[in-house]
C-alpha cells in the first residue's frame, strides 16, 4: 500500500469523524432538529459538543487500547476488557469515588478519578500478567485476564455493598455513561490521546516485530521486555482515561481494530492510527443512535456498540475474515 | 426655609426608599444549606422548579407549590396533576438535555445523584437532599418551605403525625407487638428499624425482627426469617407466589395463618418514599393488619 492510498483513507476517516460531531450538535433531547439557530446556546457548547468530542476521544482511546493489546499479545481477541485493565479502571474509580464524595466537581476529585482509573488498569493488566507468568502464551493471559476482571468486579460490588449510597453513581459508570461529559473530561481525554499516539507509533516497530514471532523479535535486538512495558503503560493509560470519564463502554476496544484490519494491509503503524480513529467513529456513532432512536429516552451507549460492534464482528467471523492464530 | 423643608422631605423620603429597597432585598434573600452542607442562595422564590425525586416532588405539592414544577423524573407519578410534565429520566440517567432545556431556576435531587456537578457546571442551582427518616422529611420540608417561600410545612407535619396516631389507634393490643417482617425486595432486603418503614413500624408498636444493629435496609440471610418466625409479613404482591416457594418458609407463622399484607403498586409507592403521604402509608399497614389478624382468628 502506498502512502499516497494510507493518506486517502486517513482523510476519508476524518471526514466520517468530523461529520459525525457536526451531527452530534444537531441530535438532542428532542430528537433531530436540524435548525441551529432554534438551539440554546448553552446547549450546543456545554452539553451536545463536549459530548460529542468526548465520546468520539473515549472510543478513540478504547481503540487504540484494543489496537495495543491485540498487537502486543498477538491475539485477535486481547482488548482492555478481557486483560482486567477495563475493570481495573473501574475499581481504581470506585474506590477514589468511596474516598472523596461522589458530587464533587473539584479539579483534584478529576485528577484522582483519573489518576485511580490509571492505577487500576495498570494494576489490573500486571496483575493478569503475573498470574499467566508472563506473555509466553496468550491463551494463559486471556484465562488470567478474565480470572482478574472477574475479581475486581466483586471487589467493585463489595464497594456498592458497603456504600450502598455510592450505588448510583457506581451503576452509572459501570453501564457506560456519555450523556455527562462536560469540557474538562474532554480536554483530559484530548491530552491522553496526544501522549498516547505519539508514543505508540513510535513503539510500532516492537509490534511489527512481535507479530513476527517472539523469537524473530528477540533477534532484532530491540529491549523487548522494557519497550512491551511501556506499551502497557500506554494501555492502561488509554484505557483508564475513557473509563475514569464515561466509565465501562463495551465492545469498542476488541470490535474498533477489527473494523479496520483490511484496509490497514497488516501494517501494524497503519493499523494503530486507523483503530483508533474508528474507535471513535464507532462510539460517537452509536452514542449519536442512543440518543435518537427513542428520543427524548435516552437507551445506554454500551448497548448500541454492544449491537453494532458485535454484529459487524460476527459478519466478519462468518466470512472468515478473522484469523484466530494459535 | 421652605426650601430646607422641602429638601428635608425630599431626602427623608429618598432615605425611605433606599431603606425600603435595602430590606426589602434582604428579605428577599434567602440562604439555605443543603443536606451536602451546600450553600444556596435564592434571590427571589423559584418560579421553574424541577424534581428528580418522586418524595421530594410529593413533599412540593404537598406544601401547595406543585403548579411551580415544570419538569420531574420519570418515577414522580403523584399527584396526578403532574402527568403531563416532562418526564426527565431517572435517578442515574437524568437527562441533563432536557433538564436545561427547561431553564429551571432551582433543581432538586437526591444528594448521590450523578448529574449535580455537571448541572452546577451550568451555573444551574441545585439542592441536594437526603431523605432517609421521618426526621429527614421533616427537615426536608422545612427547607422547602424556605425556599419556595410556602409557609406550610407545619401543617403538613401535623398532618402525617395525625394519621400516624389514627393507624396506631386502629390496632388493640392484641394486634400490637406482633413479629413483623417488611420485605422490601425478594433479594431479599428488609426493612431495618432505622428506615423511615421501621419508624412507621415501631410508631404502630409493631417489633420488627430485624435488629436496629443491621442498618435502614439490610440485605439478609433467608434463614434469618425463618428463625425469627414473624407473625405478620409485608411485601409486594408481585413477590407473593415466589415467597411462599423459598425453602422452609411453609412453616413460618405469618404464612401458616396467612397473615400476608400485600401491597399493589399505587400502595407500594405510598409507603415507599419518605414523602408527605408517610401518614397515609401507616393507615394502610394497619388496615391490613387489622384485617387479618381479626380473619384468622
Amino acid at each position: 500500500m502506498s502512502n499516497h492510498s494510507l493518506s486517502l483513507k486517513l482523510l476519508a476517516l476524518f471526514a466520517v469523524s468530523l461529520v459525525l460531531i457536526a451531527l452530534g450538535c444537531f441530535f438532542g433531547s428532542t430528537g433531530v432538529n436540524w435548525n441551529f439557530t432554534e438551539v440554546d446556546p448553552i446547549i450546543l457548547y456545554e452539553i451536545r459538543l463536549p459530548r460529542s468530542i468526548g465520546a468520539y476521544l473515549a472510543g478513540a482511546l478504547l481503540g487504540l487500547a484494543g489496537a495495543i493489546a491485540q498487537g502486543l499479545f498477538r491475539n485477535p481477541l486481547a482488548d482492555p476488557y478481557l486483560l482486567g485493565s477495563a475493570s481495573g479502571a473501574l475499581l481504581g474509580v470506585g474506590i477514589i469515588l468511596c474516598l472523596s464524595y461522589a458530587g464533587e466537581d473539584s479539579l483534584t476529585t478529576l485528577i484522582g478519578m483519573n489518576g485511580g482509573a490509571f492505577a487500576g488498569a495498570l494494576l489490573g493488566v500486571l496483575a493478569a500478567l503475573l498470574l499467566a507468568g508472563g506473555y509466553k502464551s496468550s491463551l494463559r493471559l486471556l484465562l488470567s485476564g478474565v480470572v482478574i476482571g472477574v475479581i475486581f468486579s466483586a471487589a467493585n460490588a463489595l464497594l456498592t455493598f458497603v456504600r450502598p449510597d455510592l450505588y448510583q453513581s457506581l451503576q452509572s459508570f459501570m453501564l457506560g455513561n456519555t450523556s455527562l461529559i462536560n469540557w474538562n473530561a474532554t480536554v483530559l481525554m484530548a491530552l491522553a490521546l496526544c501522549l498516547c499516539v505519539p508514543i505508540t507509533l513510535l513503539l510500532s516497530p516492537v509490534l511489527s516485530a512481535l507479530s513476527l514471532g517472539e523469537n524473530t523479535a528477540r533477534t532484532l535486538g530491540l529491549p523487548l521486555d522494557l519497550l512491551r512495558l511501556l506499551l502497557i503503560g500506554v494501555l492502561a493509560l488509554a484505557t483508564g482515561f475513557a473509563v475514569a470519564q464515561t466509565g465501562l463502554i463495551a465492545f469498542v476496544g476488541l470490535a474498533a481494530p477489527h473494523l479496520v484490519r483490511h484496509l490497514s494491509g497488516g501494517r501494524q503503524r497503519t493499523q494503530l492510527l486507523l483503530s483508533t480513529i474508528s474507535g471513535g467513529i464507532l462510539l460517537l456513532g452509536s452514542d449519536l443512535l442512543a440518543k435518537s432512536i427513542f428520543a427524548p429516552l435516552e437507551i445506554p451507549v454500551g448497548i448500541v456498540t454492544a449491537v453494532l460492534g458485535g454484529g459487524y464482528l460476527l459478519f466478519l467471523l462468518r466470512r472468515g475474515q478473522i484469523g484466530i492464530r494459535k | 426655609m421652605k426650601n430646607t423643608a422641602l429638601l428635608y422631605s425630599v431626602l427623608q423620603t429618598g432615605l425611605g426608599i433606599v431603606l425600603c429597597g435595602f430590606f426589602g432585598s434582604s428579605l428577599a434573600a434567602v440562604e439555605l444549606i443543603d443536606d451536602r452542607g451546600r450553600t444556596i442562595s435564592l434571590q427571589s422564590p423559584p418560579q421553574r422548579l424541577i424534581s428528580l425525586l418522586p418524595s421530594l416532588t410529593e413533599s412540593i405539592c404537598a406544601l401547595g407549590k406543585c403548579s411551580q414544577l415544570v419538569g420531574v423524573d420519570r418515577f414522580s407519578n403523584w399527584p396526578l396533576s403532574l402527568q403531563n410534565l416532562p418526564k426527565l429520566g431517572g435517578i442515574s440517567d437524568s437527562n441533563l438535555e432536557a433538564i436545561v432545556q427547561l431553564k429551571p431556576d432551582l433543581v432538586m435531587v437526591e444528594k448521590s445523584s450523578p448529574i449535580i456537578s455537571r448541572l452546577e457546571d451550568l451555573r444551574i442551582p441545585v439542592m441536594a437532599f437526603d431523605v432517609k427518616t421521618m426526621a429527614d422529611e421533616e427537615r426536608t420540608l422545612k427547607k422547602l418551605d424556605l425556599a419556595l417561600g410556602s409557609k406550610e410545612s407545619g401543617r403538613v407535619w401535623n398532618q402525617i403525625q395525625a394519621e400516624i396516631m389514627r393507624a396506631n389507634k386502629q390496632l388493640d393490643g392484641s394486634q400490637k407487638n406482633m413479629r413483623v417482617y417488611f420485605e422490601v425486595n425478594a433479594a431479599p432486603y428488609a426493612a431495618g428499624r432505622s428506615s423511615f418503614i421501621g419508624e412507621l413500624l415501631t410508631r404502630l408498636e409493631l417489633n420488627n425482627i430485624i435488629p436496629e444493629s443491621l442498618g435502614p435496609f439490610p440485605k439478609i440471610n433467608p434463614e434469618f426469617v425463618v428463625q425469627a418466625k414473624p407473625q405478620i409479613i409485608m411485601l409486594s404482591d408481585t413477590s407473593v407466589a415466589d415467597m411462599k416457594k423459598r425453602p422452609g418458609w411453609s412453616d413460618i407463622p405469618a404464612i401458616t395463618q396467612n397473615r400476608i399484607c400485600t401491597f399493589k403498586k399505587d400502595q407500594g409507592d405510598i409507603i415507599a418514599r419518605p414523602g408527605p403521604r408517610m401518614g397515609e402509608a401507616a393507615l394502610i399497614l394497619s388496615q391490613c393488619i387489622a384485617e387479618k389478624v381479626s380473619l384468622s382468628k
